[in-house]
């Protein structure tokens, strides 16, 4: 059984290249286009980890994961967030917002996996 | 196709929208529009092409866009006001934007010259010491360490005592210490000792709380560094120590068997990671009853409001398909008819039905290529910007009907002619803005673009507040080119659509902008090669507007089936007012062959298409035949006499031109219902030239 990656970006490029790596990794893949969006997919999904956006219409990445952990259902699933900033104060928001983990942007397949696995496998 | 190939193909289209939410956004900021969604978005379209690019090594678009969105953040933040020429800087940025991401798509340079000045314009907006520098860390700036899984012999090991106590918090975001651990036994050999000390009984074990910890005997060749960024999720969230034991632990001799080590280490790993998830699993344990096996298989990918991309030759195989439907339907029925089957026959009210089912396929097929004219319609802000730069004047651009719909080769095929004519717009309609304020009218000019849909075509117009058009001047030039006779008798109308013909251009030289070497008769061909017609209005002082007439689709058409010479011809429907049956009374002959009708008090030309058309040499007597008053751009009426007329029937139109080639008077050919071939009028072609033959024989 594979493990189901839920994916939650509003660019498309983005979305189809995490989809194509996460897919090549062995990976099932559900996505969603923004945390209103990606809210709605987790009432059907029980994905094993989510890798969200922060900068994102409706919802963003740190409103949507709030939500994530205050959710019995999927308060402990890891969530990694996707970031183009390097910088130290965006990650602390995503983390006190309860983000298990980052992902700098532009990542290389090997990067995402690893930081997928470093929090799932 | 490769699949990052494809997924470059999805970054330059979303580019394009990113693009033209951006200017959008940007233009509504511009009219005052300040919410702060609307700024969101505009910040995210910047943002977006920057992480895109940055995952396609785009660097030049990386850097452009980081200091644009730099600029933008101060707008957001509210740090910078949107102040006028604020918002026109950012357009022209959006400019530049635009131009690297078409560079970038082609695999060609920027302009380096030019984007580099607009990163220095772009930094004085932005917080001190805003530098390129930053986009270029964000590039290399991985944040995991590569971490050797095969140690190298010849490197020296060195070990480390790690003491990691985790808090709640860790376990909350989803975070586990067995995965840690797991981490760390992979950068060498580990001995790990839990101390549970703290661990109560199970009565009083709070399920939430954590009561381990362990402490790592580690013999690594990583670095201080390599071991604290395995904890780099957890940072805060637990107590870590990390304290070198020194380079020469029995563990790290330097001739010890690498392959047994591992070995150990790994079962040595196993045995403390198999306990801490004891804890892990029970405050799970109530969390995840929902066994993710058991979740439904659903297909991977957006489930709400989709859309799909279709290769056009598919759609355009469909529509052929369907267009070959409605001739063989078209067969059927007559057969049904010469079969002497009634009306009510179950077998013709069958085909009622099959006719109106085959008319809704084909309206749900074209509706598939009908597209907004927004996506022409968004490249004209910048092109009036261009333009308005080039001449010194100053333009507002008003477009309306952007969500108005059209067959996408239409469109397509609509950009060349719009930019032409907003061009001269601007270029010869408006004034300049010291002529225009000693008019009376405000310095700025405006170019108005609007599309609506009007008795089943598009119509299009381009208008501007301008000086209207010189009809001393243009007819001065008409008659220094030989294109009219220096003393014709013209009305205001005939001199305004002048400028339509070949060889007319007003700018004595040809000047930068409305130039390159096409006038309005291109123009006018252009918009005349896809069924459209053109037109004029102007008024002296209050400018001039070009309406553009279009058909929805290319590939259908509502005809009257006439007959003419026992041929069968199709007028198409929409250009037609009434039909009538023309009493020999009413029609008065002029000189030359000419005739006119008299219908209601008012006279028409009266053209015999036979003749027109060269079907016959003698006109049809007077009182015979059927004439169809017609409507041409602009509202001039003609009247078509033929034979018969044999009934109204939508028909598929099949190009002339790709077929055999272009016959004047003939827009297109399509296939009836028996099989045979009929051609399809070009209403305003005959008029013009039965009136040019006129004219001549005048």
């Amino acid at each position: 059984m594979s493990l189901t990656v839920l994916t939650v970006d509003d660019s498309r490029t983005i979305r189809e290249m995490l989809r194509l790596t996460l897919v090549d990794a062995g990976y099932r893949v559900v996505q969603a286009e923004d945390g209103v969006h990606g809210l709605e997919v987790l009432s059907g999904e029980a994905p094993d980890v989510i890798v969200t956006d922060i900068n994102m219409p409706r919802l963003d990445g740190f409103g949507f994961i709030e939500e994530v952990r205050g959710d019995p259902r999927h308060r402990a699933v890891p969530i990694l967030v996707l970031t183009t900033e390097s910088d130290a104060e965006k990650k602390n928001r995503a983390r006190m917002a309860g983000a298990t983990g980052w992902i700098v942007k532009p990542f290389n397949p090997a990067k995402l996996v690893d930081a997928i696995r470093r929090v799932a496998a | 196709m490769d699949p990052m190939a494809a997924i470059r193909d999805t970054f330059f289209q979303e580019c394009e929208e990113q693009l033209a939410e951006l200017e959008t956004g940007l233009l509504a900021m511009e009219a005052g529009d300040l919410d702060p969604e609307l700024i969101n978005g505009v910040f995210r379209a910047v943002h977006s092409i920057k992480g895109g690019a940055g995952a396609f090594n785009l660097e030049a678009l990386v850097r452009f866009a980081h200091v644009f969105e730099t600029a933008l953040d101060e707008l957001r933040a509210g740090r910078l006001a949107p102040r006028p020429e604020i918002i026109k800087l950012l357009l022209r940025a959006t400019d530049v934007l635009a131009d690297h991401v078409r560079a970038a798509r082609d695999g060609a340079e920027a302009d380096t010259e030019h984007s580099q000045a607009m990163i220095e314009e772009l930094r004085t907006l932005g917080p001190e010491g805003a530098d390129d520098g930053q986009a270029a860390d964000e590039i290399d700036g991985l944040d995991f360490q590569p971490i050797a899984l095969q140690p190298e012999p010849a490197v020296a090991r060195s070990a480390w005592t790690v003491f990691f106590r985790p808090r709640a918090d860790l376990y909350a975001k989803a975070n586990e210490s067995a995965r840690l651990l797991r981490e760390l036994a992979s950068l060498g050999a580990t001995l790990t000792t839990l101390d549970a000390a703290a661990l109560p009984d199970l009565d009083a074990l709070d399920a939430e709380a954590t009561y381990l910890a362990w402490t790592i005997e580690l013999a690594t060749e990583a670095d201080e560094a390599t071991i604290r960024a395995v904890f780099e999720f957890v940072d805060g969230d637990c107590e870590l120590e990390v304290t070198s034991a020194g380079a020469d632990s029995p563990q790290a001799a330097p001739d010890l068997d690498i392959a047994a080590l591992i070995a150990k280490a790994q079962s040595q790993a196993a045995t403390p990671v198999d306990t801490a998830p004891a804890i892990s699993e029970a405050r799970r344990a109530p969390v995840a009853a929902p066994a993710p096996s058991s979740a439904p298989e659903q297909p991977a990918g957006p489930a709400a409001g989709g859309t799909i991309r279709v290769d056009l030759e598919r759609v355009d195989r469909l529509i052929d398909l369907v267009g070959e439907l409605v001739i063989n339907q078209a067969m059927l029925s007559q057969r049904v008819m010469e079969a002497g089957l009634t009306r009510v026959s179950g077998v013709a009210m069958g085909l009622d039905e099959l006719e109106q089912l085959t008319r809704e396929i084909q309206d749900s097929v074209m509706a598939i290529r009908a597209q907004p004219v927004k996506s022409v319609f968004q490249r004209m802000p910048r092109l009036v910007r261009e333009v308005a730069a080039q001449t010194g004047k100053a333009v507002r651009l008003v477009t309306e009907g952007e969500t108005t719909e059209v067959d996408k080769t239409v469109i397509e095929r609509l950009a060349d002619p719009l930019t032409h004519m907003i061009r001269n717009a601007i270029d010869h309609g408006l004034e300049s803005p010291a002529r225009r304020e000693a008019a009376g009218k405000a310095a700025e000019g405006v170019v108005r673009l609007a599309a609506a849909h009007r008795s089943g075509r598009v119509v299009i117009e381009v208008g501007d507040d301008g000086g209207g058009i010189d009809r001393v001047r243009v007819k001065q030039i008409a008659a220094d080119r030989g294109l009219i006779a220096a003393d014709a008798p013209l009305s205001d109308d005939e001199i305004d659509n002048l400028i339509f013909l070949p060889g007319f251009s007003t700018a004595s030289e040809v000047s930068d902008i409305s130039g390159r070497g096409v006038g309005m008769d291109v123009v006018r061909r252009s918009i005349q090669a896809l069924g459209g017609r053109i037109s004029i209005a102007s008024r002296p002082g209050q400018g001039s507007t070009f309406t553009l007439s279009l058909p929805l689709t290319l590939a259908v058409l509502d005809g009257m089936v006439v007959s003419v010479e026992g041929q069968t011809l199709v007028a198409p429907i929409t250009a037609i007012v009434e039909t009538l049956q023309p009493k020999a009374q009413d029609v008065h002959a002029l000189g030359g062959g000419a005739q006119v009708i008299n219908i209601r008090e008012t006279y028409v030309p009266l053209i015999d298409v036979g003749q027109a058309l060269g079907y016959r040499r003698q006109p049809l007597a007077a009182g015979a035949g059927v004439a169809l008053l017609i409507e041409g751009e602009g509202g001039a009426r003609a009247a078509l006499l033929v034979d018969a007329i044999q009934g109204q029937r939508q028909v598929v139109i099949k190009s002339l031109e790709a077929n055999y080639r272009q016959v004047p008077g003939v827009a297109a050919a399509t296939i009836l219902g028996d099989g045979r071939v009929a051609l399809i009028l070009d209403l305003d072609t005959i008029v013009a030239v039965s009136r040019g033959d006129q004219r001549k024989a005048g």
